[in-house]
């Protein structure tokens, strides 16, 4: 167990190397000299020169590789080229709304689609399951902002029931921040639930075939016990990797419904740096949005090994 | 190509005959019939727009801003008083040119990648490694970086639509390689000592295509989504260009006084991305009764 876990631990190293050479040279092969771009345009050519000695560009690409490597590995993803503050700050900022907005999405969809996928398995076939699949073809093609202003159209222009658009931190009461979070969130989860229910479907209807399940019905087991304690359980697996490979639609989405509901958080920061063009910001994004990603897949690996003994390599 | 396959003496379940048969027997079913007819439908669109359109779709107006729908401006004006319906019209040529074109790019490149990963032992260690580096980086983040980092043109913008799908492809290519570089035909060849090239190009490409085509399918849905996110996050090409995501992107300011600004884009762009996700759903029964089983 140790030996696996040491191994896929060894394997994410090279490819942490790959992602972050690559976000280094889209830094550097960005149009603009960043000391000029620091300077301003009214900048003498000493002032630009000590900029750059000060930043290092004066040393060899490799040179700087390296010493940007290292402020990485120790939390110093330099400072924002607009506003002077340290990037690492600013994400720490915009963090709350991203996560609870990302949270709140995964609760709704385990809540909605397991069951989905699970009564749509289980009767296959059927009107539920018609049903179930066409909405999921659907959640896939319509995308998450479309989705984003019915959702708004509907429950808060027709229905008044709740807020358009904002964000209100958990600080001013849980009623103010949960009733800005539920239409994002809701938005946020359709292309999850479509997924997660075809896969958890899919891998139910594997499932439900095991001479296992025949077993527990014909030793007298309710339907209800049959497939929620012994099939759910072992079509757990897919599941969990879908939820790992779906964290790059999660990624999108996010961008997409913060910026439809006004949502201060990370995927706002994203695009307001692409449009000021800062790059520190947009790097550093991208390389722990990577480096989330590599560990939340390794998180599954891992979780594979336990849930399951005959994986094991 | 039939006689290529039957030169080289391969057997008749991997001649390219086969897949291009079953690809014509798709089974009409109705949804297959409906997602035909609406993408054809917007094709014909895209195609014919100078016709179809009522007004220059840049045109701006200012005196008519925000009208209503009417006889002269048939789904009303938007915020410059540029007509809808045209913009709506013209917005299905942007977005089946990147579809098509980031289809087009993937398979330039990630097939030969994948063929050369599937075969070159020594290569692939290290391809593959770099593919999972760049699968790491979600999508649309690696595409607002790369067009952050230069004008967005329409060139760009499927560069750097296609990069992060890239790898997907490669994958797909070289499982595919892996499995069929130990059948027979191939160990023979090798044995008649074949050039690489032709194993690779007649022998290997071939039996990558049935996969590939519903690969492409679902690739061309997800470009066409892309690149109307771009525009609608203001990151896409310049916002005169009348692309769905600008149209909805412009209208977002007035969305609570006039939905439809937003309302005609969407439902285009929607129905557009399924009528393709569903010809692919279509193919991939047609081609592989096993992953259809699977997938259901």
């Amino acid at each position: 167990m140790l030996g696996y876990f040491i191994r896929r631990l060894l394997a994410a190293i090279p490819v942490m190397l790959v992602l972050a050479l690559s976000v280094f040279l889209l830094l550097r092969l960005s149009p603009g000299d960043p000391a000029v771009i620091i300077a301003g345009d009214m900048a003498s050519p000493e002032q630009v020169a000590s900029i750059r000695t000060a930043l290092g560009l004066d040393q060899p690409i490799y040179t700087q590789f390296f010493i940007w490597m290292g402020n990485m590995l120790q939390g110093d993803f330099g400072t924002s080229l607009i506003s002077q503050t340290s990037v690492m700050t600013m994400i720490t900022q915009r963090l709350e709304p991203t996560v609870s907005l990302a949270l709140a999405a995964i609760v709704f969809t385990v809540l909605i689609s397991v069951p989905l996928g699970v009564i749509a398995a289980w009767r296959q076939g059927s009107w539920v399951d018609n049903l179930v699949m066409s909405v999921s073809v659907v959640g896939f093609s319509v995308p998450v902002f479309v989705i984003g202003y019915i959702v708004i159209q509907v429950f808060a222009i027709k229905l008044g029931w709740l807020p358009v658009q904002g964000y209100r931190s958990l600080d001013n009461g849980f009623g103010e921040f949960a009733s800005r979070l539920v239409l994002p969130a809701l938005t946020l989860s359709s292309v999850y639930i479509a997924l997660i229910a075809r896969m958890t479907r899919a891998s139910m209807l594997e499932v439900l075939k095991e001479d296992y399940i025949r077993t527990a019905r014909a030793k007298g087991l309710g339907e209800r016990l049959v497939l929620f304690r012994h099939a759910l359980r072992n079509a757990g697996v897919p599941i969990l990797t879908v939820i790992g490979t779906g964290f790059a639609l999660m990624v999108s989405g996010v961008v997409v419904t913060e910026s439809v509901f006004n949502i201060p958080g990370l995927g706002r920061l994203i695009i307001d740096a692409v449009l000021a063009r800062d790059y520190p910001v947009i790097q550093a994004i991208i390389l722990l949005t990577a480096g989330l990603y590599v560990f939340i897949n390794l998180l599954i690996d891992l979780s594979y090994a336990i849930t399951d003994p005959r994986i094991r390599y | 190509m039939h006689t290529h396959s039957q030169m080289h003496g391969l057997p008749a379940r991997y001649s390219i005959h086969g897949w291009t048969t079953k690809l014509l027997r798709l089974r009409p079913r109705t949804t297959t019939i409906i997602a035909t007819t609406t993408l054809a439908a917007i094709v014909l669109m895209a195609i014919f727009a100078p016709l179809i359109a009522t007004h220059d779709p840049t045109e701006l107006s200012p005196a008519s801003r925000l009208q209503a729908m009417s006889a002269e401006h048939w789904l009303g004006t938007d915020a410059y008083g540029r007509d809808l319906f045209s913009r709506v019209v013209y917005g299905a040529r942007i977005s089946l040119t990147v579809g098509l074109g980031v289809a087009f790019l993937t398979l330039l490149i990630g097939l030969p990648l994948g063929l050369i990963a599937g075969y070159f032992r020594a290569i692939d260690a290290v391809l593959m490694r770099f593919m999972d580096g760049l699968m790491a980086i979600p999508g649309i983040l690696a595409a607002i970086a790369i067009v952050s980092l230069t004008s967005a043109n329409l060139w760009m913008l499927m560069i750097a639509i296609t990069v992060p799908e890239i790898p997907q492809i490669v994958r797909l290519v070289r499982s595919q390689v892996l499995a069929t570089r130990e059948e027979a035909f191939v160990e023979a060849a090798v044995l008649m000592s074949t050039p690489t090239r032709t194993i690779l190009w007649r022998h290997l490409m071939p039996n990558t295509f049935a996969p590939l085509i519903v690969q492409c399918t679902y690739v061309c849905a997800a470009a066409i989504l892309t690149e109307a996110t771009l525009s609608f996050l203001g990151v896409g090409l310049s916002s005169e260009i009348p692309t769905w995501g600008n149209i909805m992107s412009d209208g977002r300011i007035y969305f609570q006084l006039k939905p439809s600004l937003i309302f005609w884009a969407g439902v285009l762009l929607s129905l557009c991305i399924l009528s393709i996700n569903l010809l692919g759903d279509a193919a991939r029964d047609a081609l592989d009764p096993i992953m259809k089983r699977k997938e259901g």
